[in-house]
């Protein structure tokens, strides 16, 4: 099946999926705090859009209802709370320099090359026409692994890790239609709860060293007194 | 009828160059609207080239005669990357020559002609000009290549004419693929054609200039032909864009109303890429020259997107 063969419905899935890989992309690239809150955002939404589009597709209608959550939730709840957080600690405005930027790119079109030839065999297994988008997801999520690498930003960090569970959500939508409903509740409280967990480490974070550069835990604390002390 | 389709091949190239100032007048008087200002007449840069056309040509002491038969070399290259393009009718006898490799082709000798004549005389604007112009051209090339290899995907040709055909001929499919490399060739085209935000085409004397700081020696007809090959270059990526992903209406057979649809439905298209790119320069500012390299590597991750999202998800395994 190319894609010519498909209906217009399912065409838009795919355009979605490629547009969900894309935001996966400009988030690793956003050095900005807000723009990139912003662009996790779009990243839920269209996630939600196209597992509504999977609902009426395959006529799946608590689809219907994981599109909704996943729209309130990775869409509205989590970027508003990510971005009153931000706006607590006074870094909306903050750039944050990511290291060779360009490689990085090229690392993450590699991941996706990689995921591509992973998901090959596991697709083959699935006659449904969304089978293709497997590969996109996982490397939604690997590119997300790799955003929480390379960034020394706890905030990205976070961002990172919630746009790995974006990409799990999705590969359950377009392999399986879903998770079953008290998993996926599961799920969404998990990350709801992850998320005032994350505020109330920053807090703590920032209160003990004075800054959410996650890179300055790897040094004692002591030992810099005493090497201040003695200087 | 083979003459009388070279013969028809000559006019679509004729109107081609004939209608590229209407173009760039056609985003200036939507600019204007845009920012309350009055509009120059449509008749304008015809009225500018034929003034130019008649003044006299100051040289400088040092031209070489490279930097006198720059302009010549630039606006015929131009005009014969101009007619290969399929504006009208994709049944004509140029499309044998209308790959999009050669176009790329034709466009790198244009800009290598152009940066030897900016630094030809040796002054200091024309030498920071060509160099800026070659450093952005090392990026853009990549990026419109790759955007040419996503389509060749597609249409299993890099051939111009046969691209817009398969294109036209498969009805409307959403393609994940044609999306991204759609957003590359629009960055590509902004970036080569010189509008905001990466160069502005109507300064002078400004330290972020490119295009127009390395023919800011010329004068008169050469003034003239260097201008209208720029004119030229954007109704190029103009017409690229709006016949290689909106292919509707263009003639694929040669009857007089197939070629009347064709122009009309060319003209339309057009006209409305040039509203939209004067909403991009009304809303954009110009960026900083350093952060232009940014802007063409994410037209080239927009390409390479494309051209994954081909193998990932058009094709059957």
């Amino acid at each position: 099946m190319t894609i010519a063969q498909f209906s217009l419905p399912e065409q838009l899935v795919l355009i979605l999926a490629a547009l969900v890989l894309f935001t996966s992309f400009a988030l690793l690239a956003q050095q900005r705090m807000l723009a990139s809150i912003h662009v996790f955002a779009w990243q839920g939404a269209l996630v939600a859009a196209a597992t509504a589009m999977i609902a009426g597709v395959y006529d799946k209608h608590h689809l219907y209802f994981s599109a909704l959550m996943t729209l309130g939730l990775k869409a509205l709840l989590i970027p508003w709370m990510l971005r009153r957080l931000v706006d607590r600690l006074g870094i909306a405005h903050e750039v944050e320099t990511v290291v060779r930027p360009a490689l990085v790119m090229l690392a993450a079109a590699a991941l996706v090359v990689f995921s591509y030839y992973v998901a090959l065999p596991i697709e083959k297994l699935s006659s449904l026409s969304t089978r293709s988008t497997i590969a996109i997801s996982m490397a939604v999520v690997l590119i997300g692994m790799l955003m929480m690498v390379t960034r020394s930003q706890a905030v990205s960090q976070v961002i990172g890790f919630m746009s790995i569970e974006n990409g799990l959500f999705f590969a359950a939508v377009v392999s399986t239609h879903g998770m079953p409903m008290v998993v996926e509740l599961g799920i969404a409280f998990d990350v709801l709860v992850a998320a005032v967990l994350f505020g109330v480490f920053f807090l703590q974070i920032r209160e003990s060293i004075d800054s959410l550069d996650v890179d300055r835990l790897n040094r004692l604390s002591e030992t810099d007194e005493m090497n201040g002390t003695r200087e | 009828m083979t003459w009388a389709g070279w013969l028809l091949a000559l006019l679509q190239a004729a109107l081609f160059v004939a209608a590229a100032p209407l173009l760039t007048i056609w985003v200036k008087r939507n600019k204007c609207w845009l920012q309350n200002r009055r509009s120059p007449s449509l008749l304008q840069p015809y009225r500018d080239l034929a003034k130019l056309f008649r003044k006299q040509v100051v040289l400088s002491e040092n031209a070489s005669p490279l930097f006198r038969s720059a302009p010549y070399i630039v606006f015929a290259v131009t005009v014969l990357a101009a007619a290969t393009i399929p504006l009208i009718s994709t049944q004509l006898p140029t499309t044998a020559i209308a790959d999009m490799i050669v176009l790329v082709g034709f466009l790198a000798v244009v800009r290598f002609f152009l940066a030897l004549a900016g630094m030809d005389v040796g002054t200091a604007f024309g030498g920071m000009g060509a160099s800026r112009e070659v450093s952005l051209s090392a990026l853009a090339e990549p990026a419109l290549l790759m955007v040419i290899f996503t389509l060749a995907m597609s249409a299993q040709s890099t051939n111009l004419a046969s691209t817009v055909q398969y294109l036209h001929d498969a009805g409307l499919v959403l393609r994940p693929s044609l999306l991204f490399a759609l957003f590359g060739l629009l960055l590509v085209a902004v970036a080569e054609s010189g509008r905001i935000p990466v160069d502005n085409p109507a300064t002078h004397l400004e330290l972020t200039m490119v295009h127009e700081a390395m023919i800011l020696e010329y004068s008169g007809r050469h003034l003239a032909l260097m201008e209208w090959a720029a004119q030229l270059k954007l109704m190029i990526f103009g017409v690229l864009i709006v016949n290689i992903f909106f292919p509707w209406g263009v003639a694929t057979e040669l009857s007089a109303a197939a070629l009347l649809i064709g122009l009309v439905a060319v003209l339309v298209k057009l006209a409305l890429i040039g509203v939209v790119l004067a909403f991009a320069e009304t809303a954009l500012a110009k960026m900083r020259v350093f952060m232009v390299p940014q802007f063409l590597n994410l037209a080239f991750l927009l390409a390479l997107l494309g051209a994954l999202s081909h193998v990932i998800l058009e094709v059957d395994i």
